[in-house]
């Protein structure tokens, strides 16, 4: 009998503008380049709305995911702007914009 | 405005069998230098995650290998370009060096050159009341076939304006780009909301009754609601932002004359005002 799937795990890094904290963006990847696990990483979640990114509908599709970039609220909008809304159940965001580096880090790793 | 809608490529960190794990240091220095660059990367190991379906049509993969040999891999499909390089001994700029020369020209945003600046709305909030429509002048709101308020035209938008968010009734629009909340879409609370609901008439900016009022109001709350998203403020910024445009030379002198004057502005307000009346009927009609 298979358990749960294996949550996805996606990094968005905010190149493109400086509102996440440095500190904290780099601890995150810090931690999970730590960790054994596989992940994605996209340089901004936001560069990937504004054109309409269709890699944004694989992400969606590819719950259960856990997200580490900005507000939740936003990070929604984002993905339903472009026609890829996240799926209510399945997806995890953590706010490096609000959270620690260690709440979030230990957040997406959890198992 | 972006100039480039697709990536050449995605890198692909490899350490899964076969291939020599980086150190964690210099592999996170990898991954920050490309991810500063513009670049998404994945980084696979033995481990292992299910993996995204992939949409790239190149792909280079990066690895420490035994012998510093890169395996030669090909897609089954024939679709995807795999490209495949031993990193043996780079450090993170050796590293950002060799992928930027295997893209070669081929062109890509990167950060620091544009900002993606646009709203976005969070239709958990918005009622639907086409106020952004009718506020913008530049058009980056439409209405979806089925009536619904959208942003349409993100590249409209004028870089650090956050004009219409402070006029949303319902505090629906963010940037996220921005510094503030709740326009950068924090947790929206009861003071943000708490307040009287206003429209703004686009004609504001030439100084009639409606500006007048706002001018007038009584009194200015004394919360956060109030000092980033005050009517006043969106006025400055949306007067700002006409200002802004010709001083920064954004707007060649040819086009100059297309900015929008007092009777533009006036025409266009009165064409946002029938674009959000239509669908506000056809919602009407439809209910």
């Amino acid at each position: 009998m298979s358990g749960p799937a294996t949550p996805k795990l996606l990094y968005c890094r905010c190149a493109y503008a400086q509102v996440v904290p440095q500190g904290v963006k780099d601890e995150v990847l810090q931690r999970l380049c730590d960790s054994g696990a596989s992940f994605e990483s996209v340089a901004d979640l936001c560069e990937m709305a504004a054109h309409r990114d269709e890699r944004l509908k694989a992400f969606a599709a590819g719950a259960p995911i856990r997200i580490a970039a900005c507000f939740p609220r936003v990070v929604k909008g984002l993905f339903t702007q472009c026609g890829a809304p996240l799926p209510d159940e399945g997806a995890e965001i953590l706010n490096m914009r609000a959270q620690t580096a260690e709440e979030i880090a230990t957040a997406m790793l959890a198992e | 405005m972006i100039t480039h809608t697709h990536r050449p490529l995605r890198v692909v960190l490899y350490e899964g069998n076969g291939a020599i794990p980086l150190d964690a240091s210099a592999r996170a220095k990898v991954m920050s230098a490309l991810l500063d660059k513009g670049y998404a990367v994945t980084r696979t190991t033995a481990q292992g995650s299910p993996a995204f379906p992939h949409d790239d049509r190149s792909l280079l993969v990066l690895g420490v290998f035994p012998d510093q040999r890169a395996p030669q891999v090909e897609d089954i499909s024939g679709e995807v370009k795999i490209d495949t390089r031993d990193i043996t001994g780079l450090d993170a700029s050796g590293v950002l060096a060799l992928v930027e020369t295997t893209r070669g020209d081929k062109p890509m945003n990167q950060p620091g050159v544009w900002k993606p600046w646009f709203p976005v709305i969070d239709y958990s909030r918005c009622t639907n009341c086409m106020q952004c429509l009718s506020f913008c002048l530049f058009d980056v709101y439409g209405v979806s076939k089925d009536n619904k308020i959208q942003v349409q035209n993100n590249d409209n938008c004028k870089t650090n304006c956050p004009a219409c968010s402070r006029v949303c009734p319902e505090v629906a629009i963010m940037f996220p780009k921005y510094q503030q909340g709740p326009i950068n879409g924090d947790v929206v609370n009861e003071t943000d909301v708490g307040r009287e609901k206003m429209k703004v008439d686009i004609s504001s900016l030439l100084g009639g009754d409606i500006y007048a009022a706002l001018k007038n109001r009584s009194e200015a709350a004394k919360s956060r609601f109030s000092k980033e998203r005050s009517p006043d403020k969106a006025l400055d910024e949306r007067k700002k932002c006409l200002t802004k445009m010709v001083s920064d030379g954004f707007i060649p002198a040819d086009v100059l004359a297309a900015l929008p004057s007092p009777e533009e502005i006036l025409r266009k307000a009165e064409e946002a005002k029938a674009r959000a009346q239509a669908a506000l009927d056809a919602q009407a009609t439809s209910a």
